[in-house]
């Protein structure tokens, strides 16, 4: 059964199509990673998924539309999280995270004893216990991207989307927040849909991906499939060599032609 | 900054987690400077009261308490038909101007709005001009200047709408476009009307003359449901300090709670306004002053600005009507002439970043 589908989306920003006749199905519980160059709508189509941007199309999780859901029921069925997430002046990890019960408190009033209880398991899950009290303000990238994830998490949604999660993180602790959003989504049954630029690293995480190269889906499928040297030198412009590990992950190695040129030239001097 | 370095953790790992909240701390302070102020304005003036005469005299009106004989009767009109009232009407005007300045940082996230931004000060001054240069009754100024003030907010808000659907600066611009309109055509009014150029100017630039409790009773209304409808906000104030889309992806209807919270911080500052003039300063610099002692959260912000509002006008006003006694300053001069030099220093001394 497929959890997300999304259908013939659209989307104009300024008047530049920027998504078109985008279709999209993502099976429950699975991973799917959009890859492409930049500019290619990745974020676009997470964040028409999020609600945050008009667009043509449909949109539906579980057989429910999303379009024209309330944005607090909306918020229930999928969680976002931004690439670069704001770091509010002044507010600790404890608050940071209460801020994603959002959906489940009344208007005009404030956390319940739930909402909190909800919090507390998370900052054990997510080990930021320890870092309850400190300022969101003061952590390091990492911290700061398990305390985002845990506001996400405490949406209780569905459906989980990341906007380059691993942008501002150094390898050991980009590897260790994708591990970690495995497990939870293993654990909770979540679907994951993700945005990632590297390529190697997009393919160890996903179940499938989806290659975007503007605003349109040229490659979809199994990672072996869609990491070819043929799709990414002609979509990405670049010079790669694809390996394949024993282990049956793709690693994608950049290789610079130039230095090739510069060997015959001076085998021919 | 604190460092925790994983060996020695920084937090008891039992410790309950709870949302931030006010302590009693800063709320006692504030409820105690708040006491002392409303007491040293209902017995300092021109008639002289005793402390200890006011307190029993208003522990006597406690319910459920007998106490009599604290003041005789005249003092006991004083205190009940002047000072009271004036109290009352001063830290009401205070907090509400607070509050609502809170209110408007919180929803544009900028440190420079304030009470007046959206045009309810030039409205407000432009009806009370109208009202005062046509020999209107003195009773139906504050009418003319809530009018007034709701007016320029109506013009700004279709004038903001009409350039850039709903973007916060598109309305920022318009407030300031309707100012300088409204100032213009009241600088026209007033050069026409020379001979009641005085009043006017005494009423801008702000007084809490009462007679009785007529101007308590007419704003409470007002200020009372606009002060619920901003603390009913305190936690989404909170969430949209992430930004406006993410905020979004959070399920706040960012759009609804801007216009509630504008809605509301603005009737209660026409309100204020009709019946104070245009005292300055209290609405930005006692949210900020707050914001750089305690903390961030409007949880935290809104209940201290309104008490320490409250204290600041009611102390100012004291200050007002003593200095140059048994003459009158007006109390918008000497808010910002208390409040900016105070604010300076507080800016200097924390350092904290908006």
């Amino acid at each position: 059964m497929s959890a997300l589908a999304v259908g013939r989306l659209d989307v104009t920003l300024l008047g530049r199509r920027v998504l078109g006749d985008v279709d999209l199905a993502v099976p429950s519980g699975s991973w799917v990673t959009l890859v492409g160059p930049n500019g290619a709508g990745k974020s676009t189509l997470l964040k028409a998924v999020a609600g945050a941007v008009e667009h043509a199309g449909s949109i539906g999780l579980d057989e429910v539309s999303l379009d024209g859901m309330r944005s607090r029921e909306r918020a229930r069925q999928v969680a976002f999280v931004p690439q670069e997430p704001t770091r509010p002046d002044g507010m600790n990890v404890v608050d940071y995270v209460l801020l994603g019960r959002t959906p489940y408190v009344p208007y005009f009033a404030v956390e319940s004893a739930s909402d909190v209880a909800v919090v507390e398991e998370l900052l054990d899950t997510l080990e930021l216990r320890e870092l309850a009290d400190r300022p969101v303000t003061s952590l390091s990238g990492g911290e700061f991207q398990r305390a985002v994830l845990a506001r996400a998490l405490a949406q209780q949604a569905p459906l989980l989307l990341l906007d380059e999660p691993t942008s501002s993180l150094d390898l050991g602790h980009a590897q260790q927040v994708l591990e970690l959003v495995d497990e939870l989504r293993v654990d909770r049954g979540l679907t994951v849909v993700s945005a990632l630029h590297d390529l190697t690293t997009a393919g160890q995480f996903a179940d499938r991906l989806v290659l975007l190269v503007d605003g349109e889906v040229v490659a979809e499928g199994p990672v072996r499939e869609v990491l070819t040297e043929k799709l990414i030198s002609a979509h990405y412009g670049a010079a790669v060599r694809v390996v394949h590990d024993a282990d049956g992950g793709v690693v994608v190695v950049p290789v610079r032609e130039r230095t090739a040129r510069l060997t015959k030239r001076t085998d021919g001097a | 900054m604190k460092t925790t370095p994983p060996q020695r953790p920084a937090r008891d790992d039992t410790a309950p987690v709870r949302p931030v909240r006010l302590t009693a701390g800063p709320l006692l302070l504030a409820v105690s400077v708040l006491l002392v102020v409303m007491l040293l304005g209902m017995t300092i003036g021109p008639a002289g009261l005793p402390v200890r005469g006011v307190l029993v005299e208003l522990v006597g009106h406690v319910p459920g308490v007998d106490v009599a004989g604290g003041l005789d009767e005249q003092d006991t009109a004083v205190l009940w038909e002047l000072r009271v009232p004036r109290v009352v009407l001063g830290m009401m005007v205070g907090g509400m101007l607070a509050i609502a300045g809170a209110g408007y940082q919180g929803v544009f996230r900028n440190p420079l709005a304030d009470p007046y931004l959206l045009g309810v000060a030039a409205g407000a001054g432009l009806g009370a001009t109208f009202a005062i240069v046509s020999g209107t009754d003195r009773a139906f100024v504050p009418l003319f200047a809530f009018t007034g003030g709701l007016a320029g907010v109506a013009a700004t808000y279709a004038l903001g709408r009409s350039a850039g659907g709903r973007s916060v600066n598109s309305l920022i611009l318009a407030g300031v476009a309707v100012s300088a309109f409204f100032a213009a055509i009241q600088t026209y009014v007033n050069q026409r009307n020379s001979d009641s150029l005085r009043e006017v100017y005494g009423w801008i630039l702000g007084r809490l003359l009462t007679a009785g409790w007529d101007e308590v009773l007419t704003i409470l209304p007002y200020v009372a449901v606009a002060t619920a409808v901003i603390f009913g906000h305190r936690r989404l104030l909170d969430v949209l300090s992430v930004g406006q889309d993410e905020a979004g992806s959070l399920g706040v209807p960012a759009a609804r709670v801007r216009l509630l919270v504008v809605l509301a911080a603005t009737l209660g500052t026409a309100a204020a306004v009709a019946v104070s003039g245009l005292i300055g300063f209290v609405g930005i610099v006692v949210p900020h002053i707050v914001r750089m002692l305690t903390g961030t959260s409007y949880r935290i912000i809104l209940p201290l600005s309104a008490l320490l509002g409250a204290a600041f006008l009611v102390a100012a006003d004291l200050a007002a009507r003593t200095l140059i006694s048994p003459g009158e300053l007006p109390v918008g001069v000497l808010t910002a002439f208390i409040g900016a030099p105070f604010f300076t220093l507080v800016l200097r001394s924390t350092r904290r970043s908006w």
